[in-house]
């Protein structure tokens, strides 16, 4: 008979302590960010989508060596280059050299996972994670990156 | 002649729509309530701080399409959700807002509103039955016997007030708790000491004859999709949300009435329709408090919580008031 | 056929809780044949979200696999991920400084803390309750908002690499997490008032769910589940790895069997990770966090490799068999939600399917581990 009335004592007592902490949390500010009004800043390290990194003249640093290419687990890199000859002076005479000029550098976003080996394989530091996160489309054209256009386009 | 009847249907009108503006509204209020007890806004983008959503819910759920399953039976389908929302409304013509605001005094006045809520616990099940869905079935078969296991004690805290008071009128019940707060009925006496007791039993079951948390099996979303309201879309859907919500501002009202005092002020001084406002909202926020803080309990918790708590409890009450009230 | 169903007494129903289900969390179905509300007997069925990691680990490098392991069980996903790199260190014979080794072990416990505080939100979701799951939230942001600051990603880090990690924490990191923990113990005694104290919840998880340790032992059942019905076996203190020997923390093991004792030896597990971060923070020392000799093409010498790691749902396990090429030849996970998840048929048998549904709650699954 005790423990019948001692359990719904206890009950109804457990019951205000819950009560009392939801009230608390009723006065307590919004957590929530009010999305497109406001924005966070994105941390410095965020793994947005790759960009290339261009060099004081405003080319690329990419010497086309196909590292990142081939360390992607899903094979969404391409990019070609070609040979190209130039003029340097070595001892006093006039030598042609070749060296490899990157010409197209894609990027398909699509079955990107975002793990980093590329930019982690890359001897040279020519690409580095962007801090894109606003990305919405209804084209899947939209996420096939042309790399040196959007390098053009950010210099220009 | 003419003005009375014309006085009786203002009367009416203005009754019903105070009952389907506050069912609107009260979505609103619980839906920013349960939003600032998460932590979050609630909705604020349609109108300021959100005050347009509930038009706007239900513009939207006008114009969708009611879909009926193919082999419901289309008359009981139609029906449920009408019988969800009318008993509600119609049991606002007799609550009296203040001494003498009230659509139509009836001497029978709480006889009349439970029986209409009687009706309402027959429109979960027709929901549920009528779409020929197993998760209905499941769901209205738990609500049924939880709306008819929490009349019973819910009857019996009614008796034990209409005994002290000896009228069913609902005026007069308030009529009776004038003059400050250490006459309303919550407040024990020399002849019914357990009157608190006596008003958690009652909260408690309007909390579960309304199918609100923790009693919600009805539509316990976690386990059975929706529940008795699995196959409504559209406006079926819509009615049966603002029946819910009309639904608990007349078991407010009623725990006002008979608990605590109608539209008399704690101090005695300004009796007044507002007080009875207040109150009514003060008790609906608890509702709403208590729904976003505690889980649900099982079908056995609930069955067991009516009849071995509840009745046992509410019974002891109503003979001891009865052999005090001999001796008072 | 037209009407509403007749259900007669002794018939039973087939009720699918099916592959979409807001209580089963994932791609998960469950064939249950019930009698009114009792289960008479279930069957789940799996490989709704079969995407072959195992395969992709024979057909990639050993460098590539890495992003996969963070998708098997995306809210534990460093304890996964430090499962293989500890694997594949073993079999390429890597040596990991030590400072690599605090830190791996710091975002490991972190990161479980954040797989309970989800766990714990939708599990008193499942049973109706909805607010915790925001508190639990909130909590867990402070986390994610941590890691991200450090790997650059929320939820599937890339974070290990064979030999280290991919980059190293800064003092900033050390000052968020250290402010982190006494704030997190308070949030776990708002818990404990809020829901573990509550009779409504109570009666909803105690005696419910029974799996015994003799049922533990038959599917090979581990982690929290194992550790609710008595078994004391925990990977870190019973087959140390890593840096573990050098943290004194406690492993909870609970006695009673039902769904109530998981969810107190998860709440405490919290706990006692904010012990061990602790600890790490305090011990860390300086140092370099790659290896000076690191491989350029990790190749193992063929053989057989088996590493078990204690991750948020039970004894995670990767062996990789090799032939000396550089892509593995037989790449196995042992997934702990596997075991856990079979024997939910024979446990459930004569209950009603609320409580089956509380405790598949409490046996903490996520489906895309289950089927890899």
């Amino acid at each position: 008979m005790g423990a019948y009335f001692s359990e719904i004592f206890r009950g109804l007592q457990s019951l205000a302590t819950g009560l009392g902490i939801t009230f608390k949390e009723f006065f307590k500010p919004v957590v929530t960010v009010p999305y497109p009004y406001e924005t966070i800043k994105m941390s410095d390290r965020f793994r947005g989508h790759i960009e290339l990194v261009e060099n004081e003249e405003g080319k690329p640093k990419c010497v086309a060596c196909g590292m990142c290419q081939r360390a992607c687990p899903s094979g969404c890199i391409s990019l070609a280059s070609k040979s190209v000859e130039y003029e340097v002076e070595v001892k006093g005479e006039m030598k042609t050299k070749k060296k490899k000029v990157l010409t197209k550098y894609n990027l398909n976003f699509t079955t990107c996972s975002l793990c980093g080996q590329c930019v982690e394989s890359c001897n040279f530091g020519a690409i580095t994670f962007s801090k894109e996160y606003n990305l919405a489309s209804s084209r899947k054209e939209d996420f096939h990156f042309d790399l040196l256009n959007r390098l053009k386009e950010r210099n220009s | 002649m003419s003005l009375t009847i014309l006085n009786a249907v203002i009367a009416v009108v203005i009754a019903i729509a105070f009952a389907a503006l506050n069912a609107a509204y009260l979505v609103w209020a619980e839906r920013r309530g349960a939003g600032r007890i998460q932590r979050r806004p609630g909705p604020n983008v349609n109108g300021p701080l959100g005050l347009l959503q509930p038009p706007a819910d239900g513009l939207k759920l006008m114009t969708k399409q009611l879909v009926i399953p193919g082999g419901a039976d289309k008359a009981l389908f139609m029906v449920a959700p009408v019988l969800a929302m009318a008993p509600a409304i119609m049991s606002f013509v007799t609550i009296p807002f203040s001494d003498s605001i009230v659509a139509r005094s009836m001497d029978i006045g709480v006889l009349m509103i439970f029986a209409f809520a009687s009706l309402g616990a027959m429109s979960v099940l027709l929901a549920g039955w009528s779409s020929r869905n197993k998760y209905g079935v499941m769901a209205s078969v738990r609500a049924v016997s939880q709306n008819i296991s929490y009349e019973i004690p819910m009857l019996i805290t009614v008796i034990t007030i209409v005994m002290m008071t000896g009228t069913m009128n609902l005026k007069e019940l308030v009529a009776s708790q004038s003059g400050g707060i250490w006459n309303w009925n919550i407040v024990p006496s020399l002849s019914s000491p357990l009157m608190p007791i006596s008003f958690l039993i009652f909260f408690t079951c309007s909390l579960a004859e309304t199918n609100r948390a923790p009693f919600d099996l009805g539509e316990a979303e976690s386990e059975l999709v929706a529940g008795f309201h699995t196959e409504y879309g559209s406006m079926g859907f819509g009615l049966f949300f603002m029946g819910e919500y009309a639904n608990i501002v007349i078991g407010a009202s009623l725990i006002t009435i008979l608990f605590l005092g109608g539209w008399d002020c704690p101090l005695g001084l300004f009796p007044g329709v507002w007080w009875f406002l207040l109150k009514i909202y003060v008790l609906i926020f608890s509702f709403i408090w208590i729904r976003w803080t505690f889980p649900r309990t099982t079908i056995y918790g609930l069955l067991n919580l009516s009849w071995k708590i509840l009745i046992p409890i509410s019974l002891f009450n109503l003979l001891l008031t009865a052999g005090l009230l001999k001796v008072f | 056929m037209s009407g509403p169903i007749h259900i007669q007494p002794g018939e039973t129903f087939t009720l699918n809780v099916g592959p979409q289900h807001p209580a089963t969390h994932g791609v998960l179905r469950v064939k249950m044949e019930m009698d009114g509300e009792y289960i008479v007997k279930a069957e789940t069925v799996l490989g709704y979200i079969h995407r072959m990691h195992e395969l992709m680990g024979e057909n990639r490098t050993y460098p590539q696999v890495l992003p996969n392991l963070s998708r098997l069980d995306y809210l534990g996903a460093l304890g996964y991920t430090h499962g293989h790199v500890l694997a594949v260190e073993r079999a390429a014979g890597i040596e990991v400084p030590e400072r690599a080794e605090y830190i791996r072990a710091i975002t490991v416990e972190l990161n479980r803390v954040a797989s309970h505080l989800f766990w714990f939100g939708a599990f008193v979701m499942d049973l109706g309750g909805f607010t915790p799951l925001m508190y639990a939230i909130e909590d867990r942001e402070y986390i994610l908002d941590m890691l991200e600051a450090v790997t650059g990603s929320r939820l599937t880090y890339c974070y290990y690499r064979f030999g280290g990690l991919y980059n190293d924490i800064d003092d900033e990191f050390i000052d968020r997490a250290r402010a982190f923990i006494p704030r997190m113990r308070k949030s776990l005694k708002k818990y404990d008032a809020l829901v573990t104290g509550n009779i409504i919840f109570r009666k909803r998880l105690e005696g419910i769910g029974p799996i015994s340790a003799e049922m533990c032992r038959k599917y090979g059942a581990t982690g929290p589940v194992a550790r609710g019905a008595g078994i004391n076996f925990d990977v870190r203190k019973n087959e140390p790895y890593s840096v573990y020997p050098e943290f004194d923390f406690d492993v909870p093991v609970y006695d009673e069997c039902d769904s109530l004792a998981r969810y107190k030896v998860r709440m405490d597990e919290m706990e006692q990770s904010l012990r061990i971060i602790e600890q790490g923070l305090d011990k860390l020392p300086d140092g370099p966090i790659m290896p000076k000799k690191k491989p350029k093409l990790i190749k193992p010498p063929a053989g057989d490799y088996y590493q078990a790691v204690e991750t948020a749902r039970g004894s995670f396990g990767i062996r990789i068999v090799s032939d000396g090429t550089k892509n593995a030849y037989r790449f196995k996970l042992r997934s702990p939600t596997y075991s856990n998840m079979s024997l939910f048929d024979e446990a459930c048998e004569g209950m009603m399917i609320m409580d089956a549904l509380a405790m598949m709650g409490s046996l903490d699954l996520v489906i895309p581990e289950i089927d890899r």
